[in-house]
């Protein structure tokens, strides 16, 4: 999910094209390759289906030059996009990075490979609360690299004096901005935010819950500008709306072009997301893979690659070579106290099209 | 010396064997598939069962999505009138037109072809939004009007408000005409070229003014080419998926949007696959319906 939140319009452009993924080769001149060191019978190759925008400038090339593998990228732009992949069976992909409920629902569809955490040292680097996490206790099936959380972004000079939306009512449930607000159309996340206004866990939902919150949501229609998909921080900077529920990553590259756009995370609570490094099961070079994952938990790869993306890195040491305007960035690492008040959102596969019905519901409202 | 393809049966079949393979592989066999998981059951993550059971139907046909389907088709008749409304001037004009500019024009027409329709949507956003070319536009009009005011004495207009011209069902309905224009336009412009233009002399002769001939003479000539202008525009309008998600608002969902939500997010492909049949046979009643007119055409044509 995480990367096409920024880059809405190249996402789109793939579905638009109606490409399920755009395969880029990098350097692919395997045959003059300098044949370093590579793992017994896997050759000197593997395959790694990534977010657009979503790895380090030269992390492949370097990458390269240290393992002597050839990195071949392809591109998809949901997780859906992915399961879809996963499911049909011999992707052909060795590396994925799946956002925290596919890590949950990929594992228990039985599409994932255990990590062999012997190979994977490096995961040492990693800052401990990202080690064990509820959807994949122990880290069996996935390794951790980015992380975000929701909340409300929105333009300072449009706010009263002194006022931050500082409550998702203000989203949810109020109209004082009325048509000045953007929300996600993804149908999980609105009704779990709901529920989480409501003083609910964002998991667990009864549907007495989720009817609430479909009402409240109706009711709030009439002020609510637009459903967006994941581009509300291109809105913001537009000025269409001046509060938009989007990721804190986005905000503050949405930040970096406006300064006076800012982030908060309710006082209610929000919902984590996560994505993460994974092994698809039928995938052909599981050594490559190991040491490209690992790899790309190194300090200084990390780094690179977080110089790049901007967003909140698993990766303690990397972060600690990161320059202060990212580590000491509020927006893009909340105060510990703020995050208390999040979760993470777990897999249920029997909500998914409870939720969706939901949404439908509000929409055709 | 003509040949029936009955005498040359061998090299018929060479010559159809071909596009009917691609047919039969690359469109008959995937919608049988997608037809038989509209009477299946999800089990579990993975797997779908073929149970043969209706209730995808079943549901589909409950208020909310007729609602829904509803809707879709009032926003697809909207922009199919729409298109006809404009297109039928712009197709006459090409026809009339000297023949030297008539490529251009048609080349005109064309033009917004060789672009992504998903960079044409964009492009409308950046058009539409409340910052965009069309209010500052009119927000540039609109302070000169009210300096102009304050000159000559009198009170000026107040603060500005920007046009809401995107996230709403008007930017829908936009875009599809904006998008199915072309669509429109080219087959109206072939039947009405072939027009024998004797015969609007011939009314213009008989006394008709230019109102009636159009209305007598012109339209019911050029009736093939506007339904198959309107068919080929009003079936992609039903099924348009990128246009209302990117231009609409919070009620401008389509019934491709649902369709798309229950195959990606809701995991239910069973249930979208009912809902693209439902669509599906939706299509055929509309091919079904323009047959019957060309048809009955024909005979009051013989008649």
């Amino acid at each position: 999910m995480t990367s096409s939140r920024t880059h809405a319009s190249r996402r789109s452009l793939l579905q638009g094209l109606g490409a399920a993924a755009v395969g880029i080769s990098f350097g692919g001149l395997s045959a003059c390759s300098q044949g370093a060191s590579s793992s017994g019978g896997e050759g000197n190759k593997l395959n790694f289906y990534n977010w657009d925008t979503y790895i380090g400038t030269n992390t492949l090339s370097d990458f390269k030059k240290a393992a002597g593998i050839d990195v071949n990228m392809s591109l998809f732009a949901t997780n859906d996009e992915l399961f879809a992949k996963m499911k049909t069976g011999n992707s052909g992909f060795d590396v994925i990075v799946p956002s925290n409920d596919f890590v949950e629902r990929l594992s228990q569809a039985d599409l994932l490979l255990p990590l062999d955490h012997a190979k994977l040292p490096n995961l040492k680097n990693i800052d401990p609360a990202f080690l064990d996490v509820a959807y994949d206790p122990g880290r069996k099936w996935s390794a951790p690299y980015t992380w975000l959380v929701l909340g409300i972004g929105y333009r300072k000079s449009k706010m009263p004096a002194g006022f931050k939306p500082d409550s998702w009512k203000y989203l949810f449930d109020s109209d004082q901005f009325k048509g000045r607000i953007a929300v996600l159309s993804e149908a999980g996340d609105m009704i779990r935010l709901g529920a989480k206004y409501l003083g609910h866990s964002v998991n667990g939902l009864d549907q007495a819950t989720i009817d609430k919150v479909t009402e409240m949501l109706i009711k709030q229609k009439p002020n609510i500008k637009a459903f967006h998909s994941d581009d509300g921080d291109k809105m913001l900077l537009a000025k269409d709306v001046d509060l938009v529920l989007e990721y804190n990553g986005d905000i503050a590259q949405a930040k970096a072009e406006d300064d006076d756009i800012d982030f908060i995370i309710p006082k209610e609570g929000s919902q984590l997301n996560s994505d993460n490094w994974c092994i698809p099961k039928d995938s052909a070079r599981p050594e490559n893979a190991h040491r490209f994952i690992n790899y790309m938990m190194d300090a200084q790869a990390s780094k690179h690659i977080f110089e790049t993306i901007l967003y909140p890195t698993t990766n303690a040491a990397g972060k600690a070579l990161m320059p202060d305007s990212y580590k000491n960035n509020p927006i893009i690492f909340p105060s510990a106290e703020e995050l208390a008040r999040c979760e993470y959102a777990a897999f249920d596969a029997s909500k998914a099209q409870v939720y969706e019905d939901a949404m439908t519901r509000i929409k055709a409202a | 010396m003509e040949q029936s393809w009955r005498q040359a049966k061998g090299l018929f079949a060479a010559l159809m064997s071909a596009p009917l393979v691609w047919l039969v592989f690359f469109f008959f066999v995937p919608l049988g598939i997608v037809w038989l998981y509209s009477f299946g059951e999800n089990r579990g993550l993975i797997d779908i069962a073929f149970t043969g059971t209706w209730s995808n139907y079943a549901k589909a046909l409950e208020p909310l999505y007729l609602g829904i389907f509803a809707k879709s088709l009032w926003v697809a008749a909207l922009t199919t009138f729409l298109c006809v409304v404009i297109g039928f001037p712009v197709a006459l004009a090409i026809t009339f037109a000297p023949d030297k500019w008539k490529p251009w024009l048609l080349l005109l027409v064309m033009l917004p072809f060789w672009t992504n329709l998903l960079i044409r949507t964009y492009a409308l956003i950046a058009v539409l939004r409340s910052e965009g070319y069309v209010n500052q536009t009119y927000q540039f009009l609109w302070n000169n009007a009210s300096g102009l005011m304050t000159l000559i004495g009198l009170q000026p207009l107040g603060t500005f408000q920007p046009l809401e011209l995107l996230y709403n069902n008007f930017a829908v309905v936009l875009g599809l005409v904006y998008v199915h224009l072309p669509f429109m336009i080219l087959p109206l412009y072939s039947t009405l070229d072939r027009l024998d233009r004797s015969l609007l002399e011939a009314s213009l002769d008989l006394g008709a003014g230019h109102i009636r001939t159009m209305f007598s003479i012109v339209i019911p000539l050029a009736g093939a080419g506007i339904a198959s202008g309107v068919l080929i525009t009003f079936i992609p309008a039903l099924g348009a998926y990128l246009t209302p998600d990117l231009l609409g608002g919070t009620d401008s969902q389509m019934i491709a949007n649902v369709i798309e939500s229950q195959f990606k997010r809701a995991n239910n492909w069973p249930f979208g696959a009912a809902l693209c049949f439902i669509l599906v046979y939706l299509t055929f009643i509309g091919i079904a319906i323009q047959g019957l007119l060309d048809s009955s055409a024909k005979k009051r044509g013989m008649a």
